[in-house]
């Protein structure tokens, strides 16, 4: 009866805008990202001449040395914990997640420390990654031939 | 046009992993891999090559890119070395991204002290 009322109580303290709210954060953030990673790739193209394909390795390469640098300098965290996926989804998180865990794990030296943590959030990314990769090129190998 | 197709593009992917933060008990490890497994997944059939030719640098920004460069590296390896090309050009076009990842964490992780 009490963790009823407890509950009852805890719930209608509960701000109840957050989730929408969190929505809408996650999708301008994230859409906000994505439109400035074309944006690079135009500038890249048209300016510097490069090819797309170039292009879009410097993309990828700026916002992970973006995100390293404000997670080094700790502005990242507090934004994370604001706009939560807009974030973590795009490469920002993986970039976010690697140099978190090399901060963390720093003061226990740097081959058991940084050494053996530094993938430690970014690794199942990775792992899942070549597994489902391996399994899905096989079977497209062999069913649809290659491309 | 593609800018706008990239804002929604990947607004839209960040809102569906924000839906699935909020109502589930997944973490944002769980969220991350299921993401990266599903684009590898929409590669397998070049439907994320679809999207990309379409939405532009947008689809390349979200993790689920991750999944696609390493099913497209892949493929693409299949092409002169058979069956051995898929464990061969794996890490053919995600080596940029993990690389810079590697060098600017362990290179901001020995300058800059943690702040908290």
């Amino acid at each position: 009866m009490e963790d009823k009322l407890y509950k009852k109580i805890a719930d209608s303290h509960k701000p109840k805008e957050t989730k929408l709210k969190n929505l809408i954060i996650a999708f301008v953030v994230g859409g906000l990202i994505g439109c400035f990673g074309e944006i690079i790739i135009e500038i890249m193209c048209s300016f510097f001449h490069k090819s797309r394909a170039q292009a879009q390795v410097f993309m990828s390469v700026f916002f992970i040395f973006i995100a390293s640098l404000l997670t080094s300098l700790g502005f990242f965290d507090k934004l994370v914990n604001k706009c939560k996926c807009g974030l973590l989804i795009p490469i920002t998180g993986f970039a976010h997640s690697m140099t978190s865990a090399a901060l963390d794990y720093r003061k226990e030296g740097l081959i058991y420390g940084i050494g053996s943590n530094i993938f430690k959030l970014a690794g199942s990314v990775i792992l899942y990654g070549v597994v489902s990769t391996w399994l899905f090129g096989m079977i497209r190998y062999f069913i649809g031939g290659v491309l | 046009m593609l800018f706008i197709n990239s804002f929604l593009f990947c607004g839209t992917i960040c809102l569906i992993a924000q839906i699935i933060l909020d109502n589930t008990k997944l973490t944002p490890g769980h969220i991350t891999s299921l993401f990266v497994v599903i684009g590898a997944f929409l590669d397998s059939f070049s439907l994320y090559d679809l999207i990309i030719k379409y939405v532009g640098g947008g689809a390349l920004v979200p993790i689920t890119s991750f999944g696609h460069s390493l099913v497209h590296g892949a493929l693409a390896k299949t092409n002169g070395y058979g069956l051995m090309g898929i464990f061969m050009g794996m890490f053919d076009l995600t080596a940029s991204g993990i690389t810079a990842a590697i060098i600017f964490s362990f290179i901001f992780s020995l300058i800059f002290k943690p702040k908290n």
